[in-house]
Protein backbone atom coordinates (compact mmCIF):
# COMPACT_ATOMS: atom_id res chain seq x y z
CA UNK A 1 0.00 0.00 0.00
CA UNK A 2 2.88 2.21 1.08
CA UNK A 3 4.56 1.42 -1.72
CA UNK A 4 1.84 2.36 -4.32
CA UNK A 5 1.40 5.49 -2.59
CA UNK A 6 4.81 6.96 -2.99
CA UNK A 7 4.85 5.96 -6.53
CA UNK A 8 1.41 7.45 -7.27
CA UNK A 9 2.51 10.80 -4.92
CA UNK A 10 5.64 10.97 -7.10
CA UNK A 11 3.89 10.74 -10.49
CA UNK A 12 1.80 13.47 -9.34
CA UNK A 13 4.37 15.11 -8.04
CA UNK A 14 6.55 14.95 -11.27
CA UNK A 15 3.61 15.92 -13.85
CA UNK A 16 3.56 18.99 -11.01
CA UNK A 17 7.40 19.70 -11.62
CA UNK A 18 7.06 19.40 -15.25
CA UNK A 19 3.73 21.71 -16.08
CA UNK A 20 4.40 24.01 -13.19
CA UNK A 21 0.68 24.76 -12.58
CA UNK A 22 0.75 24.96 -8.86
CA UNK A 23 4.06 27.27 -9.11
CA UNK A 24 2.71 29.25 -11.68
CA UNK A 25 -1.26 29.53 -11.15
CA UNK A 26 -1.58 28.61 -7.75
CA UNK A 27 0.80 29.95 -5.57
CA UNK A 28 0.57 33.42 -7.29
CA UNK A 29 -3.34 33.30 -6.76
CA UNK A 30 -2.58 32.91 -3.05
CA UNK A 31 -0.60 35.65 -3.00
CA UNK A 32 -3.53 37.63 -4.69
CA UNK A 33 -5.90 36.55 -2.27
CA UNK A 34 -3.82 38.07 0.17
CA UNK A 35 -3.91 41.14 -1.79
CA UNK A 36 -7.34 41.04 -2.03
CA UNK A 37 -8.20 40.79 1.37
CA UNK A 38 -6.06 43.56 2.25
CA UNK A 39 -7.78 45.95 -0.40
CA UNK A 40 -11.31 44.74 1.12
CA UNK A 41 -10.42 45.31 4.91
CA UNK A 42 -8.89 48.22 4.67
CA UNK A 43 -4.76 47.85 5.79
CA UNK A 44 -5.21 50.93 8.25
CA UNK A 45 -7.33 49.95 10.58
CA UNK A 46 -5.52 46.99 11.92
CA UNK A 47 -8.36 44.28 11.23
CA UNK A 48 -5.69 42.03 8.88
CA UNK A 49 -3.19 41.50 11.67
CA UNK A 50 -5.95 40.35 14.47
CA UNK A 51 -7.77 38.58 11.56
CA UNK A 52 -4.28 36.81 9.90
CA UNK A 53 -4.97 33.52 11.06
CA UNK A 54 -8.47 33.19 9.43
CA UNK A 55 -7.28 34.50 6.60
CA UNK A 56 -4.48 32.57 5.86
CA UNK A 57 -6.94 29.62 6.36
CA UNK A 58 -9.82 30.71 3.99
CA UNK A 59 -6.74 31.36 1.34
CA UNK A 60 -5.19 27.66 2.35
CA UNK A 61 -8.95 26.10 1.33
CA UNK A 62 -9.31 28.47 -1.95
CA UNK A 63 -5.99 26.97 -3.09
CA UNK A 64 -6.80 23.45 -1.92
CA UNK A 65 -9.96 23.61 -4.19
CA UNK A 66 -7.47 24.32 -6.81
CA UNK A 67 -5.18 21.57 -5.99
CA UNK A 68 -7.56 19.14 -5.55
CA UNK A 69 -9.52 20.16 -9.01
CA UNK A 70 -6.21 19.53 -10.38
CA UNK A 71 -4.86 16.58 -9.52
CA UNK A 72 -8.03 14.67 -10.32
CA UNK A 73 -7.95 16.14 -14.38
CA UNK A 74 -4.58 15.14 -14.82
CA UNK A 75 -6.23 11.68 -14.83
CA UNK A 76 -8.96 12.89 -16.82
CA UNK A 77 -6.80 13.47 -19.94
CA UNK A 78 -6.03 10.14 -21.73
CA UNK A 79 -8.14 7.76 -20.40
CA UNK A 80 -6.23 8.01 -17.38
CA UNK A 81 -8.47 6.60 -14.35
CA UNK A 82 -9.29 3.37 -16.82
CA UNK A 83 -5.22 2.82 -17.00
CA UNK A 84 -5.35 3.49 -12.97
CA UNK A 85 -8.06 1.17 -12.78
CA UNK A 86 -5.97 -1.56 -14.89
CA UNK A 87 -2.88 -0.52 -13.00
CA UNK A 88 -3.01 -2.89 -10.42
CA UNK A 89 -2.31 -0.39 -7.79
CA UNK A 90 -4.11 -0.50 -4.40
CA UNK A 91 -6.88 1.88 -4.39
CA UNK A 92 -5.88 2.84 -0.77
CA UNK A 93 -1.98 3.65 -2.06
CA UNK A 94 -4.08 5.72 -4.78
CA UNK A 95 -5.74 7.29 -2.36
CA UNK A 96 -2.97 8.09 -0.09
CA UNK A 97 -0.70 9.11 -2.57
CA UNK A 98 -2.74 11.27 -4.43
CA UNK A 99 -3.82 12.65 -0.96
CA UNK A 100 0.17 13.44 -0.05
CA UNK A 101 0.69 14.68 -3.91
CA UNK A 102 -1.82 17.90 -2.69
CA UNK A 103 -0.85 17.66 0.90
CA UNK A 104 2.89 18.74 -0.35
CA UNK A 105 1.60 21.86 -2.93
CA UNK A 106 -0.55 22.27 -0.23
CA UNK A 107 2.48 22.94 2.07
CA UNK A 108 4.19 24.93 -0.32
CA UNK A 109 1.64 27.19 -0.27
CA UNK A 110 1.00 27.59 3.32
CA UNK A 111 5.08 28.54 3.44
CA UNK A 112 4.63 31.26 0.91
CA UNK A 113 1.47 32.63 2.80
CA UNK A 114 3.11 32.61 5.92
CA UNK A 115 6.08 34.54 4.15
CA UNK A 116 2.98 36.63 3.02
CA UNK A 117 1.39 37.59 6.31
CA UNK A 118 4.31 38.31 8.18
CA UNK A 119 5.83 40.86 5.23
CA UNK A 120 2.10 42.40 4.30
CA UNK A 121 -0.21 41.87 7.07
CA UNK A 122 2.68 42.43 9.35
CA UNK A 123 1.99 39.88 11.51
CA UNK A 124 4.71 38.54 14.62
CA UNK A 125 5.19 34.84 14.77
CA UNK A 126 4.74 33.53 18.29
CA UNK A 127 4.26 29.90 19.07
CA UNK A 128 6.10 28.16 16.54
CA UNK A 129 5.37 24.48 17.33
CA UNK A 130 1.77 24.79 17.78
CA UNK A 131 1.62 26.69 14.26
CA UNK A 132 3.44 23.98 13.22
CA UNK A 133 1.65 21.44 14.41
CA UNK A 134 -1.80 22.90 13.23
CA UNK A 135 0.19 23.38 10.09
CA UNK A 136 0.61 19.68 9.49
CA UNK A 137 -2.53 18.62 10.70
CA UNK A 138 -5.26 20.84 9.07
CA UNK A 139 -3.20 19.86 5.66
CA UNK A 140 -3.56 15.99 6.21
CA UNK A 141 -7.23 16.64 6.67
CA UNK A 142 -7.53 19.25 4.00
CA UNK A 143 -5.66 16.40 1.58
CA UNK A 144 -7.47 13.62 2.54
CA UNK A 145 -11.54 14.73 2.81
CA UNK A 146 -10.31 16.74 -0.81
CA UNK A 147 -9.14 13.66 -2.13
CA UNK A 148 -12.29 11.77 -1.62
CA UNK A 149 -14.32 14.31 -2.29
CA UNK A 150 -12.46 15.25 -5.81
CA UNK A 151 -12.48 11.65 -6.94
CA UNK A 152 -16.84 12.30 -5.83
CA UNK A 153 -16.90 15.30 -8.34
CA UNK A 154 -14.29 13.67 -11.07
CA UNK A 155 -15.27 13.08 -14.34
CA UNK A 156 -18.71 15.03 -14.06
CA UNK A 157 -19.59 17.90 -16.26
CA UNK A 158 -20.31 20.55 -13.14
CA UNK A 159 -17.26 19.18 -11.31
CA UNK A 160 -15.65 22.86 -10.90
CA UNK A 161 -18.91 24.71 -9.85
CA UNK A 162 -20.10 21.58 -7.30
CA UNK A 163 -16.87 20.39 -5.51
CA UNK A 164 -16.96 23.97 -3.66
CA UNK A 165 -20.53 23.12 -2.60
CA UNK A 166 -20.25 19.64 -1.45
CA UNK A 167 -16.54 20.16 0.13
CA UNK A 168 -16.45 23.77 1.32
CA UNK A 169 -19.05 22.86 4.48
CA UNK A 170 -17.16 19.31 4.93
CA UNK A 171 -13.99 21.46 5.58
CA UNK A 172 -15.83 24.19 8.24
CA UNK A 173 -14.14 22.23 11.03
CA UNK A 174 -10.62 22.36 9.61
CA UNK A 175 -11.07 26.16 9.17
CA UNK A 176 -12.41 26.55 12.71
CA UNK A 177 -9.76 24.34 14.16
CA UNK A 178 -7.02 25.84 12.89
CA UNK A 179 -8.04 29.38 13.07
CA UNK A 180 -8.62 29.22 16.37
CA UNK A 181 -5.06 27.25 17.04
CA UNK A 182 -3.27 29.73 14.80
CA UNK A 183 -5.05 32.70 17.01
CA UNK A 184 -3.67 31.08 20.23
CA UNK A 185 -0.04 30.62 19.18
CA UNK A 186 -0.04 34.37 17.27
CA UNK A 187 -2.14 36.48 20.14
CA UNK A 188 -3.69 34.22 23.00
CA UNK A 189 -2.32 31.31 25.02
CA UNK A 190 -0.59 28.32 23.08
CA UNK A 191 -2.08 25.73 25.54
CA UNK A 192 -5.65 27.33 24.26
CA UNK A 193 -4.36 26.00 20.69
CA UNK A 194 -3.62 22.44 21.41
CA UNK A 195 -7.41 21.02 21.68
CA UNK A 196 -7.95 22.67 18.21
CA UNK A 197 -5.05 21.08 17.22
CA UNK A 198 -6.65 17.44 18.26
CA UNK A 199 -9.53 18.19 16.49
CA UNK A 200 -7.76 18.78 13.10
CA UNK A 201 -6.17 15.80 13.61
CA UNK A 202 -8.97 13.41 14.39
CA UNK A 203 -10.83 15.14 11.57
CA UNK A 204 -7.87 13.85 9.74
CA UNK A 205 -7.36 10.06 10.97
CA UNK A 206 -11.42 9.91 10.32
CA UNK A 207 -11.08 11.11 6.63
CA UNK A 208 -7.70 9.25 6.15
CA UNK A 209 -9.54 6.28 7.30
CA UNK A 210 -12.43 6.48 5.77
CA UNK A 211 -10.39 7.31 2.68
CA UNK A 212 -8.32 4.54 2.60
CA UNK A 213 -11.75 2.23 2.82
CA UNK A 214 -13.80 3.48 0.39
CA UNK A 215 -11.65 5.18 -2.60
CA UNK A 216 -11.37 1.68 -4.12
CA UNK A 217 -14.78 1.62 -4.93
CA UNK A 218 -15.45 5.09 -6.04
CA UNK A 219 -12.91 4.92 -8.63
CA UNK A 220 -14.14 1.57 -9.84
CA UNK A 221 -17.41 2.71 -9.67
CA UNK A 222 -17.34 6.70 -10.58
CA UNK B 1 -39.00 -2.40 0.61
CA UNK B 2 -43.00 -2.15 -0.18
CA UNK B 3 -44.64 -2.71 -3.15
CA UNK B 4 -44.16 -0.74 -5.62
CA UNK B 5 -46.75 2.22 -5.81
CA UNK B 6 -48.99 3.55 -8.78
CA UNK B 7 -50.12 6.63 -7.15
CA UNK B 8 -49.72 8.44 -4.51
CA UNK B 9 -52.41 8.33 -2.08
CA UNK B 10 -53.44 5.13 0.23
CA UNK B 11 -55.68 4.72 2.72
CA UNK B 12 -52.91 4.93 4.88
CA UNK B 13 -51.47 7.80 4.06
CA UNK B 14 -55.04 9.57 3.78
CA UNK B 15 -55.65 9.01 7.25
CA UNK B 16 -51.93 9.93 8.55
CA UNK B 17 -53.22 12.98 6.61
CA UNK B 18 -56.06 13.85 7.98
CA UNK B 19 -54.94 13.09 11.65
CA UNK B 20 -51.75 15.23 10.73
CA UNK B 21 -54.72 17.81 9.63
CA UNK B 22 -56.08 17.28 13.31
CA UNK B 23 -52.85 17.61 15.19
CA UNK B 24 -51.95 20.79 13.45
CA UNK B 25 -55.12 22.89 14.14
CA UNK B 26 -54.98 21.05 17.94
CA UNK B 27 -51.31 22.73 17.92
CA UNK B 28 -52.82 25.60 16.49
CA UNK B 29 -54.57 26.28 19.48
CA UNK B 30 -52.58 24.87 22.15
CA UNK B 31 -49.74 27.11 20.58
CA UNK B 32 -51.36 30.40 20.54
CA UNK B 33 -54.09 30.14 23.09
CA UNK B 34 -54.31 26.92 25.59
CA UNK B 35 -50.81 27.56 26.59
CA UNK B 36 -49.71 30.42 28.65
CA UNK B 37 -47.00 33.06 27.33
CA UNK B 38 -43.40 33.33 28.45
CA UNK B 39 -43.02 34.80 31.87
CA UNK B 40 -39.67 36.49 29.84
CA UNK B 41 -39.83 36.01 25.98
CA UNK B 42 -43.75 36.64 26.29
CA UNK B 43 -45.93 35.76 23.40
CA UNK B 44 -42.35 35.15 21.09
CA UNK B 45 -41.76 31.75 22.95
CA UNK B 46 -44.98 30.38 20.84
CA UNK B 47 -42.73 30.20 17.85
CA UNK B 48 -40.50 27.68 19.48
CA UNK B 49 -43.64 24.86 19.16
CA UNK B 50 -42.86 25.23 15.34
CA UNK B 51 -38.92 25.67 15.63
CA UNK B 52 -37.85 23.11 18.01
CA UNK B 53 -40.13 20.64 16.19
CA UNK B 54 -39.07 21.51 12.52
CA UNK B 55 -35.18 21.55 14.03
CA UNK B 56 -35.83 18.02 15.22
CA UNK B 57 -37.61 16.44 12.17
CA UNK B 58 -34.37 17.95 9.88
CA UNK B 59 -31.99 16.14 12.24
CA UNK B 60 -33.59 13.54 11.79
CA UNK B 61 -34.54 13.27 8.13
CA UNK B 62 -31.04 13.29 7.71
CA UNK B 63 -30.40 10.56 9.58
CA UNK B 64 -32.84 8.62 7.38
CA UNK B 65 -30.55 10.32 4.41
CA UNK B 66 -27.44 8.43 5.84
CA UNK B 67 -29.01 5.41 6.58
CA UNK B 68 -30.62 4.87 3.12
CA UNK B 69 -27.42 5.92 1.54
CA UNK B 70 -26.02 3.08 3.42
CA UNK B 71 -28.54 0.97 2.97
CA UNK B 72 -28.65 1.27 -1.15
CA UNK B 73 -24.76 0.83 -0.96
CA UNK B 74 -25.46 -2.28 0.66
CA UNK B 75 -28.13 -3.66 -1.43
CA UNK B 76 -27.99 -1.84 -5.13
CA UNK B 77 -32.12 -1.57 -4.50
CA UNK B 78 -34.46 1.16 -6.22
CA UNK B 79 -36.51 2.31 -3.09
CA UNK B 80 -33.43 3.04 -0.85
CA UNK B 81 -31.86 5.34 -3.57
CA UNK B 82 -35.17 7.11 -3.81
CA UNK B 83 -35.89 7.19 -0.21
CA UNK B 84 -32.10 9.30 -0.12
CA UNK B 85 -33.42 11.83 -2.04
CA UNK B 86 -36.76 12.22 -0.44
CA UNK B 87 -35.58 12.44 2.94
CA UNK B 88 -32.85 15.38 2.07
CA UNK B 89 -35.08 16.66 0.13
CA UNK B 90 -38.32 17.00 2.82
CA UNK B 91 -35.28 17.67 5.05
CA UNK B 92 -33.79 20.72 3.46
CA UNK B 93 -37.98 22.01 3.38
CA UNK B 94 -37.76 21.58 7.17
CA UNK B 95 -34.39 22.95 7.63
CA UNK B 96 -35.28 25.88 5.62
CA UNK B 97 -38.58 26.30 8.41
CA UNK B 98 -36.28 26.00 11.17
CA UNK B 99 -33.95 28.62 10.23
CA UNK B 100 -36.79 31.50 9.13
CA UNK B 101 -38.73 30.70 12.35
CA UNK B 102 -35.47 31.02 14.46
CA UNK B 103 -34.61 34.04 12.66
CA UNK B 104 -37.97 35.60 13.43
CA UNK B 105 -37.72 35.01 16.96
CA UNK B 106 -34.77 36.34 17.60
CA UNK B 107 -35.60 39.59 16.15
CA UNK B 108 -38.03 40.05 19.28
CA UNK B 109 -35.69 37.80 21.46
CA UNK B 110 -31.97 39.04 20.72
CA UNK B 111 -33.07 42.07 18.58
CA UNK B 112 -31.39 40.26 15.51
CA UNK B 113 -32.17 38.29 12.50
CA UNK B 114 -29.05 36.08 12.52
CA UNK B 115 -26.74 35.77 15.18
CA UNK B 116 -23.40 33.56 15.33
CA UNK B 117 -25.24 31.25 17.59
CA UNK B 118 -23.65 27.42 17.27
CA UNK B 119 -26.84 25.98 16.75
CA UNK B 120 -27.93 28.27 13.62
CA UNK B 121 -24.66 28.59 12.32
CA UNK B 122 -24.68 25.03 11.91
CA UNK B 123 -28.09 24.51 10.84
CA UNK B 124 -27.33 26.90 8.24
CA UNK B 125 -24.43 24.61 7.03
CA UNK B 126 -26.58 21.28 7.32
CA UNK B 127 -28.91 23.39 5.14
CA UNK B 128 -25.86 23.51 2.24
CA UNK B 129 -25.02 20.16 2.90
CA UNK B 130 -28.09 18.80 2.09
CA UNK B 131 -27.95 21.29 -0.96
CA UNK B 132 -25.14 20.08 -2.27
CA UNK B 133 -26.29 16.83 -1.64
CA UNK B 134 -29.00 16.94 -3.79
CA UNK B 135 -26.92 18.40 -6.64
CA UNK B 136 -24.84 15.92 -7.26
CA UNK B 137 -27.85 13.46 -6.99
CA UNK B 138 -29.36 15.50 -9.81
CA UNK B 139 -26.01 15.03 -11.73
CA UNK B 140 -25.96 11.61 -10.84
CA UNK B 141 -29.21 11.24 -12.47
CA UNK B 142 -28.50 12.93 -15.95
CA UNK B 143 -25.14 11.86 -16.85
CA UNK B 144 -23.69 8.42 -16.90
CA UNK B 145 -23.91 4.61 -16.88
CA UNK B 146 -27.10 3.77 -15.24
CA UNK B 147 -25.53 0.91 -13.40
CA UNK B 148 -23.14 3.11 -11.76
CA UNK B 149 -25.83 5.74 -11.31
CA UNK B 150 -25.79 6.90 -7.21
CA UNK B 151 -22.13 5.81 -6.43
CA UNK B 152 -21.10 9.31 -5.68
CA UNK B 153 -24.50 10.28 -3.87
CA UNK B 154 -24.62 7.38 -2.00
CA UNK B 155 -21.30 8.14 -0.40
CA UNK B 156 -21.65 11.85 -0.14
CA UNK B 157 -25.23 11.08 1.88
CA UNK B 158 -23.52 8.17 4.00
CA UNK B 159 -20.93 11.16 4.73
CA UNK B 160 -23.74 13.78 5.52
CA UNK B 161 -24.67 12.92 9.01
CA UNK B 162 -21.34 12.22 10.37
CA UNK B 163 -20.27 15.46 9.08
CA UNK B 164 -23.12 17.37 9.66
CA UNK B 165 -21.92 16.26 13.65
CA UNK B 166 -18.45 16.74 13.23
CA UNK B 167 -19.68 20.18 12.19
CA UNK B 168 -22.23 20.58 14.47
CA UNK B 169 -19.87 20.27 17.42
CA UNK B 170 -17.22 21.89 16.08
CA UNK B 171 -19.16 24.91 15.48
CA UNK B 172 -20.70 23.94 18.94
CA UNK B 173 -17.54 24.65 20.38
CA UNK B 174 -15.90 27.07 18.53
CA UNK B 175 -18.72 29.44 19.61
CA UNK B 176 -19.23 28.45 23.41
CA UNK B 177 -16.25 30.16 23.84
CA UNK B 178 -17.81 33.68 22.82
CA UNK B 179 -21.30 32.67 24.01
CA UNK B 180 -22.25 36.57 25.61
CA UNK B 181 -24.70 36.50 28.46
CA UNK B 182 -27.27 38.19 26.61
CA UNK B 183 -28.34 35.89 24.74
CA UNK B 184 -31.48 34.35 26.58
CA UNK B 185 -31.49 30.16 25.68
CA UNK B 186 -34.67 28.63 25.26
CA UNK B 187 -35.56 27.86 28.88
CA UNK B 188 -35.17 23.84 29.17
CA UNK B 189 -37.01 23.25 32.45
CA UNK B 190 -40.11 24.43 30.95
CA UNK B 191 -43.28 21.90 31.80
CA UNK B 192 -46.87 21.97 32.12
CA UNK B 193 -48.83 23.35 29.03
CA UNK B 194 -45.76 24.94 27.63
CA UNK B 195 -44.05 21.16 27.53
CA UNK B 196 -47.33 19.42 26.81
CA UNK B 197 -47.43 21.74 23.51
CA UNK B 198 -43.59 21.25 22.82
CA UNK B 199 -44.22 17.62 22.69
CA UNK B 200 -47.48 17.50 20.52
CA UNK B 201 -45.30 19.66 18.48
CA UNK B 202 -42.90 17.45 17.76
CA UNK B 203 -45.39 14.57 17.02
CA UNK B 204 -47.55 16.71 14.94
CA UNK B 205 -44.63 17.44 12.79
CA UNK B 206 -43.34 14.06 13.10
CA UNK B 207 -46.50 13.28 11.72
CA UNK B 208 -46.76 15.71 8.63
CA UNK B 209 -42.73 15.06 8.03
CA UNK B 210 -43.93 11.50 7.60
CA UNK B 211 -46.67 12.20 5.29
CA UNK B 212 -44.96 14.38 2.76
CA UNK B 213 -41.73 11.57 2.93
CA UNK B 214 -44.26 9.00 1.96
CA UNK B 215 -45.63 10.77 -0.83
CA UNK B 216 -42.21 12.05 -2.16
CA UNK B 217 -40.96 8.76 -2.27
CA UNK B 218 -44.05 7.16 -4.34
CA UNK B 219 -43.23 10.29 -6.65
CA UNK B 220 -39.56 9.56 -6.98
CA UNK B 221 -40.72 5.71 -7.41
CA UNK B 222 -43.14 6.83 -10.22
CA UNK B 223 -40.48 9.08 -11.89
CA UNK B 224 -38.13 6.30 -11.81
CA UNK B 225 -40.64 3.74 -13.54
CA UNK B 226 -41.64 6.64 -16.06
CA UNK B 227 -37.70 7.02 -16.36
CA UNK B 228 -37.77 3.67 -17.52
CA UNK B 229 -40.12 3.15 -19.67
CA UNK B 230 -40.23 6.67 -21.75
CA UNK B 231 -38.06 5.23 -24.22
CA UNK B 232 -39.68 2.36 -24.76
CA UNK B 233 -42.99 4.54 -25.13
CA UNK B 234 -41.33 6.86 -27.10
CA UNK B 235 -39.77 4.19 -29.57
CA UNK B 236 -43.39 2.23 -29.90
CA UNK B 237 -44.67 5.46 -30.64
CA UNK B 238 -42.16 6.61 -33.11
CA UNK B 239 -42.69 3.21 -35.12
CA UNK B 240 -46.34 3.79 -35.27
CA UNK B 241 -45.85 7.05 -36.75
CA UNK B 242 -43.36 5.78 -39.38
CA UNK B 243 -46.02 2.73 -39.80
CA UNK B 244 -48.78 5.21 -41.07
CA UNK B 245 -46.88 7.48 -42.90
CA UNK B 246 -45.56 4.54 -44.91
CA UNK B 247 -41.73 4.18 -43.40
CA UNK B 248 -39.33 7.23 -42.95
CA UNK B 249 -36.22 6.79 -44.15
Amino acid sequence: MFRDASLMAGKDLRIELRSRVTLQQVLPFAVLVLILFGIALDPDRGVLGRASGGLFWVTVLFCALLAIQRAFTIEAADGGRDALRLSGLDPAGIFLGKAAAIAAQLVAVEVLLAAGVVIMYGTEVTGVPLLLATCLAATAGLAAAGTLYGVLAAGLRVRETLLPILLLPVLTPVLIGATKAFEAALGGVAADGWPWCGLLLVFALLYLTFGTLAFGTLLEES
Amino acid sequence: MSAPPTRTGSPATRLLGALSLIGLALLLGYALWWSPADAVQKDSVRIMYVHVPTAIVAFASCGITTLASAMWLRRRSEGWWVLGGAAAEVGIVFTGACLVTGSIWGRPTWGTYWDWDPRITSTTLLFILLVGFLALRRVDNESGDPSHRGMRAAVVGLLLFPNVMIVHYSVDWWRSLHQTATITRLDPSIEGTMLFTLMLGIVVFSMVYAWLLVHRFRVGWLEERAGATGLDAALVQRRAEAGVTGGVA
